[in-house]
């Protein structure tokens, strides 16, 4: 039985995140043994699908047709599902991105497999028992569970499994699936994309700001220490709640999740339910005027100070290092 | 228009989350249990959609007698009746399937949950839900629009929105922008004494996952603090030591 990556790509690329999900889905198959096989569906040159081969995709099958061109909820399941089929796969991996999490219940039902979403590890098989680690509580805590059906989907955490390069070129075949009419009952009017910037699910250093910073028209800082180290920029809940920031920036309990490198709060006192959303960083460094602030009881480093008079001293040095560097 | 909502009874946000049992069961002792914040927007949404004689909202939650404060505060919010199927939530399946049997008999235009729970963070019912009932489903919505026949939504990606159309039925998770949560008044919260709760019992369905234990994560060590003025003493530590930049 081998085990099916969906390499979900963005305008014709793979992100960092499919590579980590096809690295991670690598591990599994040598877990078991087996090997990995990658489904992508929609226009991707052929030297991109061949690239998964260097995470260690054996072969990727490639899905193009106009129908599938763009993001079909219901369609592309059914495409990953049949797939899995097809290839007599028992554990199919997918990003938990936003797509990912609208596909993996679909192909599960589909497969009638057990889901482990969130999952931040790999899976454990000890005396037949599949167990998994994922994210619960939003990130107050982690679950183990065990998955009891015979077939598996698993959404992988983005910046939870590192990037392995291990092999070479994967294989490309065309895939061809019956498509039933009415998977296709959505249309696409739009994609909206906020232009060049980093996504904050996808970002590996995150700058965030709360009440701190007085005002929406103060963020101009805040956007130029992201520009500066590659990041993006999030905000708490307050900042979303006032109409300062857009809501997909609000990370914590009832916003977004993030796990990156590095999360540098300013001006954020860190309620528990703002520190849910980040717990899962590597590195915290916190910036606020008040000592006591309980953010800094997570944070690993930290600058007691006022952020309009910390943060112009910060860009000035991150400059300082990219000219030294 | 008949609107379906999914409610989940979960902890408060400002909850801490510890375990007993040698890390097996969630510590219940001393929480407060709420309507999950996702599903409020979404609840807010199917009120707004409905409101002024246009339809009804009904909710949902499967659950034990335990969570009928949570449902009746549904109700006293706005919602027409409800619906508890009286078994533990096992998990995202087991949910999915006993709401798809009810829909089976009890059609619905629109079937909205919250784009997650804050206790599980799974945000698999809506897509299960929706596989079950073979119809279209959109993960995690931020606007949403809709006449009898016809919905316009806005799903989130990273970076970006798709703005999508479908046509009824189908079921959507919500998230912030959707709606802004409505506060119960005070005839809201009289009313809801007498509003409908149909308790139905559970159907037999094979599970698919067991919960086995939980950890919490690892406490982090004593913060180093740097001098304000000296920012480049941060950039330093966080390039040669913390090798994050």
């Amino acid at each position: 039985m081998s085990v099916l990556i969906y390499a979900e790509n963005a305008d014709g690329k793979f992100k960092k995140s499919i590579f980590e999900a096809v690295s991670y889905a690598k591990a599994i198959a040598d877990q078991k043994r087996t090997n990995l096989v990658a489904i992508s569906i929609g226009d991707v040159a052929a030297d991109e699908l061949a690239a998964l081969g260097k995470y260690g995709a054996e072969k990727v099958l490639n899905v193009s047709n106009d129908k599938l061109k763009n993001f079909v909820n219901q369609a592309y399941a059914s495409v990953i599902a049949e797939a899995a089929k097809a290839q007599g796969a028992d554990i199919v991996v997918l990003s938990n991105s936003f797509s990912g999490r609208g596909l993996a219940p679909r192909v599960a039902v589909k497969l009638q497999a057990g889901v482990a979403d969130g999952a931040v590890a790999l899976p454990e098989q000890n005396g037949g028992k599949f167990t998994i680690k994922k994210t619960a509580f939003s990130g107050k805590a982690f679950a183990v569970v065990e998955l009891t059906s015979a077939n598996k989907v698993i959404a992988l955490t983005p910046n939870s499994y590192k990037v392995v390069e291990t092999g070479g070129t994967a294989q490309v075949e065309d895939f061809t699936v019956e498509t039933k009419e009415s998977d296709f009952k959505q249309m696409l009017k739009e994609i909206v994309r906020s232009t060049d910037k980093v996504s904050l699910p996808d970002a590996e250093i995150v700058v965030s700001a709360g009440r701190g910073l007085k005002g929406p028209e103060n963020w101009g800082m805040v956007e130029e220490l992201a520009d500066l180290l590659g990041a993006a920029t999030a905000c708490s809940k307050p900042v979303s709640d006032a109409g300062w920031r857009p809501h997909s920036e609000h990370v914590g309990q009832t916003g977004i999740a993030v796990s990156p490198n590095l999360y540098i709060a300013i001006g954020i006192s860190g309620a528990i339910q703002h520190l849910a959303g980040i717990s899962s960083s590597k590195v915290i460094v916190v910036i606020n005027k008040d000592a006591e602030a309980p953010f800094f009881k997570v944070a690993d480093y930290g600058i007691v100070g006022d952020a309009f008079d910390v943060l112009p001293k910060l860009i000035a040095a991150v400059k300082e290092y990219k000219a030294s560097a | 228009m008949k609107v379906l909502v999914c409610i989940s009874n979960v902890p408060d946000t400002t909850t801490k989350i510890t375990f007993t049992d040698n890390n097996t069961q969630f510590n219940t002792n001393g929480v407060q249990f709420i309507l999950n914040p996702y599903d409020e927007i979404a609840l807010a949404r199917a009120i707004e959609l409905t409101d002024g004689g246009k339809g009804s909202v009904t909710v949902i939650n499967v659950g034990d007698a335990s969570t009928e404060a949570t449902i009746r505060k549904a109700l006293a919010i706005g919602a027409t009746d409800a619906v508890r199927i009286n078994a533990k939530p096992h998990d995202a399946w087991y949910v999915a399937y006993q709401i798809a049997e009810y829909v089976k008999q009890n059609p619905f235009d629109l079937i909205l949950t919250g784009r997650e729970s804050i206790d599980y963070n799974g945000s698999k019912v809506a897509g299960m839900l929706a596989e079950l009932l073979d119809i279209p489903s959109v993960s995690i919505i931020k606007k949403l629009d809709a006449t009898d026949s016809e919905a316009t939504v806005e799903r989130e990606i990273e970076g970006g929105k798709e703005v999508i159309t479908l046509p009824l039925p189908f079921v959507a998770g919500t998230a912030e922008g959707v709606a802004e949560p409505k506060i119960p008044n005070m005839r809201g919260i009289m009313s809801a004494r007498t509003k409908p709760l149909t308790v139905v019992e559970p159907v037999e369905v094979p599970t698919t996952s067991e919960i086995i234990s939980y950890e919490t994560p690892a406490p982090r060590g004593q913060v180093t603090l740097v001098p304000a003025d000296d920012t480049a003493k941060l950039i330093e530590l966080l390039h040669s030591e913390a090798r994050v930049i």
